[in-house]
Parts: C-alpha cells; structure tokens; sequence
C-alpha cells in the first residue's frame, strides 16, 4: 500500500512571532522556519507503516514556495521515499490545498493519506477533512491510534471527553493528533542520502488547479495585552479576590 | 439572511457550547434554525428549542447519525446548506470533523474557531496559537464557520421554537462506529472546562499532582499541565496546555508551579481570570496573572483547598 504523507512549512514553533507594523500579516522575514508538528507526526506514522511492512511506499507532498523543498528533504530523511512539491508563492487557503492534494492522490492512488490535524500558524484544521470530501474518502481525523486490518483501518480519534474508534474503509484520510506517536530525528547518514532520493515539482497549473481564494485577509493585529495584575499576600486574600473581586468561584 | 446551526450534544443531552454559538448567530443577525441530528436526540431537539433566538428547530433522528460520524453528517449538512447563508458550529471536535467537509463539498472556504463577528461577512480569529487575531472577509455566497465558545456569551433560555423533522437519510458505507471511551473522571474536559488548574515543573513529580484533585473536585475544575511537566513524565500529553497541547479559555485558570514559557502563554492567554502561584517571583507567569501568589506551593496548596 501507497501512503501519501502532506507537510507544511510553517514558523518554528519556538519562535514568538511579530505582527507587522501596517497589521497586513505576521512578519516572517528572516524567521527560523521547520516543519509543522503535526506533519512530524504524520510523516513518523506513514514510516513505521513502512517498517511494519503495511506500506510499500511513503511519498511526501508539499505545498508552497520553493524553500519548503526543505521539509520535503526532512520528511525523505526520516524515511519517505520519494517527494512532490507543488510550487507556487501565493498564499494558499487550506479549500485550495486540499483541491492541489485531491489531484494528487488522483495521480498517486495512495492507499492512505495522513496529514497533521492542524498547521501552528493558520490553526485551520480543515485541509484533511476538506481533502477526504474532495476526494470522496472517508476520514479519521485527530488519531491517535493507527491500526490497518486488510481492507480496513481502525482509527481511534482524540474526541472532547475521551477517545473514539472508528473503523473506515480504504483507501481513507487520517489527521494526526499529539498522542499518535513520538517522531524521531533524522540522522546525518540519512540526511545525506535524502538529498539523492527523487523530489517532482509540479506547479498548480499543471494540477488544474486556480489557487485563488474568496476569503480575504483584512488586518492582523496583536492581540489584547492583558491589564498588570497584582500580588496577593495570603491564601486568604486571594480566595477573597477571586470570590468578590473577581467572582469566578 | 438565514443561518444554520449544528446543535452539539453528547448522552441525548444538548452540550453548553450549542448556546455559544446561537449566541454568535444572533450577532450574525437573521432567521436562526438550529440542526439536531443524532439517534434518539428527541430530548435534545426540545433543549434546543427552548434557546433564545432561535426560529426553528430541526431533527434529523436516525441511526445513521448516531455518533455523528463525518461522513453521514456532512453529506446531511450538504443537503440541507442550501436554505442558508451560513452554517455554524461550535469549534468541538464534532464541529471541527464535519464543518471542513460541508464546506468543501460546496466549494466554499470555512473560517475556522472565530471569536468575534465585525459583519455577516468579516469575522476576528486567532492565528499562531493565539497570539496574532486575523480579521477575515468571506465573498462566498455560504459562510461555513466554527466558534470558538469562549468567544461568546451563551444565550439564556426563554424561547419556544417550533420542532420538525428532517428526513433526509444519507447514506455511510465508508465508516462505522466501534467504541468510544469517556474518561472515567468527574472532572470537566480540559477544553471546555470553566476553571482549570495546571501544574507545572515546579510540582515536582506526578504524584504531586494529587495535590492539584481536591482544589480541582472543589471548583468543578479540570487538571491540566505545561510541557514541561509533561515532558519531565510527571502527566500523559493529553493534559497538556499549550501551543502543541490544548488552548484552553476558561473562566479561571489556576496555573501552579509553572513559569509561563511563551508555548505554555498560548494556551492559556485568553483565560478571563489567571492565578499564579509560583515561588520565583520573577516568573514570566506574573506579567499576565490578575492574581500572583509567591510562595511555596507546597504549602499554598493545601492551605488552598481547606479555604475554598
């Protein structure tokens, strides 16, 4: 089985970031920039499929301007084996990412698909859901356990109050959440063997694909600072702050 | 304009964040139906009527709606879209699973987890973990849309909306439901919790963090935790509050033992009342508490919980 694994180049996760002075967007000139974490773990699940022997192939797609061919380079030396980026600098709404994403895995015919559950700097959480809607699939978003049984694959879903499980049948979506696994670092022998391993680059155009969006950015801003607050001296004092001052217990 | 919203509800009970997002309908402005779908959700159907603000209530009561898998839903949100300009939700995990593929199969962007309406098209969100606000304007003609409870008001109860039945039945040959596991704790669940108490470093090891069980049972408040006590092994990840953890937005939020690093910031920031209790009063957690305590929270803590 294909598994088809999405990245996203966004912010370093440490970074705090920068409003720009005219609020038109985060300033990201010369910030450190890595793969979204999310993605981290979608791309160290697509591999222990592969050692697991349940995958055959792990191919690493990205989206976005030329410089995210770095994250595809991290994703082939932690174990994929082959990468495609779909080229383009302008800003690409996740709809869109998921129409680009719905034609590959038309080209591709991946028995799977995993994506992160949500890129840190959009904090969308729409594009694998939206990608299995295109792509008429069914999803297992927010997984934190991945188990494949023949022609079926029983995901167990981080739900509000607990965890789900869900059996769907491939080919199928997965997102990714936090508990699913611990990704590993790449080493130097395999970063160094990445750089010979095949990466396609395709523009959108040759996905017939319009990248436009009907969403608008209208302003970013930073937002509210909150009030200084004080010190209390006792237990006591702040138990009867919170109660009449504050009134939240 | 008419707005559609998926009511949120779990064991035939309507979930709080229902009226959240009624509440941010009404800022919306316009007819305001609310969507039941579920397996015997009758009980829930007459909750949702009863919320202020809303003109009709609609029941969508079928097994395959049981669960409210993705598949079923969105093909029945699909359907039914198209008496709308908009269709909402709460930012849950229902919400987040189904509303990306409603709007998908109509073509049209989502706009994640808004936390103010400017107009029936701009909308404010968090970016970057909260820590910029996008001011976004939509030109398709349906404006699917998550809310982020915290960001509204619930409305009050008081209204008699009419009931009827939908009977669309999509069909779900793709997935199935297998078993599900609540937590076996009385306690709130992090992300829609109220109060939230969190421990951090400073507590020490994870059986200190029983410390945190009888100020959290007191308050009705849920447990969480920074990353680094999550890394140091203290607490499972699912109790983390951050940037790669859960943003949580409670009305209290209690954080112990816990430096306020810019990840652990984001995911609390928003919280309307912060209490710190730290012994470095130099500790970043005090530029954005309301209330600081210096102390030893080894002795604060009990001290505490025989107080509330």
């Amino acid at each position: 089985m294909k598994v088809l694994v999405a990245v996203k180049r966004v912010i370093d996760y440490n970074v705090k970031i920068r409003v720009k002075a005219d609020h038109s967007d985060v300033d990201l000139t010369n910030v450190k920039m890595a793969m979204n974490p999310f993605c981290e773990i979608a791309v160290e699940e697509a591999v222990r499929l592969k050692e697991k022997g349940v995958a055959t192939e792990v191919v690493a797609v990205t989206i976005g301007p030329k410089a995210a061919q770095e994250q595809l380079r991290t994703a082939l030396a932690l174990g994929a084996d082959r990468a495609i980026h779909v080229e383009t600098e302008e800003r690409v709404e996740s709809l869109a990412a998921a129409k680009l994403l719905a034609k590959v895995v038309e080209e591709e015919q991946p028995g799977l698909v995993i994506l992160g559950k949500q890129a840190i700097d959009t904090d969308n959480n729409q594009t694998g859901q939206m990608l299995a809607a295109l792509a008429g699939l069914p999803q297992g978003t927010f997984a934190s356990e991945v188990v494949v049984e023949g022609d079926k694959l029983q995901v167990t879903r981080e739900i509000d109050g607990g965890l789900q499980t869900v059996e769907l049948t491939l080919p199928a979506i997965v997102t990714t959440d936090l508990r699913l696994n611990e990704p590993r670092y790449a080493k130097l022998p395999d970063i160094m063997k990445a750089k010979k391993k095949p990466l396609d680059v395709k523009s959108p155009a040759d996905l017939g694909v319009e990248v436009a969006s009907k969403l608008t950015l209208l302003k970013v801003e930073s937002p509210a600072e909150r009030k200084g607050g004080i010190k209390v001296g006792s237990v006591d004092e702040l138990v009867d702050k919170l109660k009449n001052e504050a009134k939240v217990i | 304009m008419s707005i559609l919203v998926l009511a949120e509800h779990h064991d035939g009970q309507l979930a709080g964040a229902t009226a959240h997002v009624v509440a941010a309908a009404k800022a919306i402005g316009g007819d305001i139906d609310v969507l039941v779908a579920g397996e015997n959700v009758g009980a829930v159907a007459e909750a949702a009527a009863k919320l202020d603000g809303v003109s009709k209530v609609r029941v969508a009561d079928n097994a395959v709606y049981a669960h409210q898998l993705a598949e079923p839903m969105g093909a029945l949100l699909v359907e039914l879209a198209g008496d709308y300009s908009h269709v909402l939700a709460a930012a849950t995990t229902t919400g987040k699973n189904v509303l990306p593929r409603v709007a998908a199969l109509k073509d049209v962007s989502q706009i994640s987890e808004i936390v103010e309406v400017v107009d029936a098209d701009t909308f404010k969100r968090p970016i970057y973990a909260g820590n910029a606000i996008a001011t976004v304007k939509s030109a398709d003609s349906l404006k699917v849309i998550t809310v982020r409870s915290t960001g509204f008001d619930a409305v009050a109860e008081g209204g008699s909306a009419a009931v009827e039945s939908v009977d669309i039945v999509a069909d779900n040959s793709q997935s199935c439901f297998v078993k599900q596991e609540l937590a076996q704790s009385d306690r709130p669940e992090l992300a829609a919790a109220k109060v939230v108490i969190s421990g951090g470093r400073g507590m020490g090891s994870g059986e200190n963090f029983k410390l945190l069980d009888g100020i959290a049972d007191k308050l009705g408040a849920a447990i969480g935790a920074s990353r680094a006590a999550v890394d140091a092994g203290f607490v499972p990840n699912d109790m983390q509050v951050g940037q790669t953890g859960k943003i949580v937005a409670p009305e209290l939020y209690i954080a112990v033992g816990i430096s306020g690093a810019i990840q652990h910031l984001a995911g609390m920031k928003d919280s309307k009342v912060i209490v710190a209790i730290n012994k470095d009063e130099e500790a970043p957690i005090f530029q954005v508490a309301d209330y600081g305590l210096v102390g030893d929270l080894f002795e604060i803590l009990p001290e505490l919980e025989s107080k509330l």
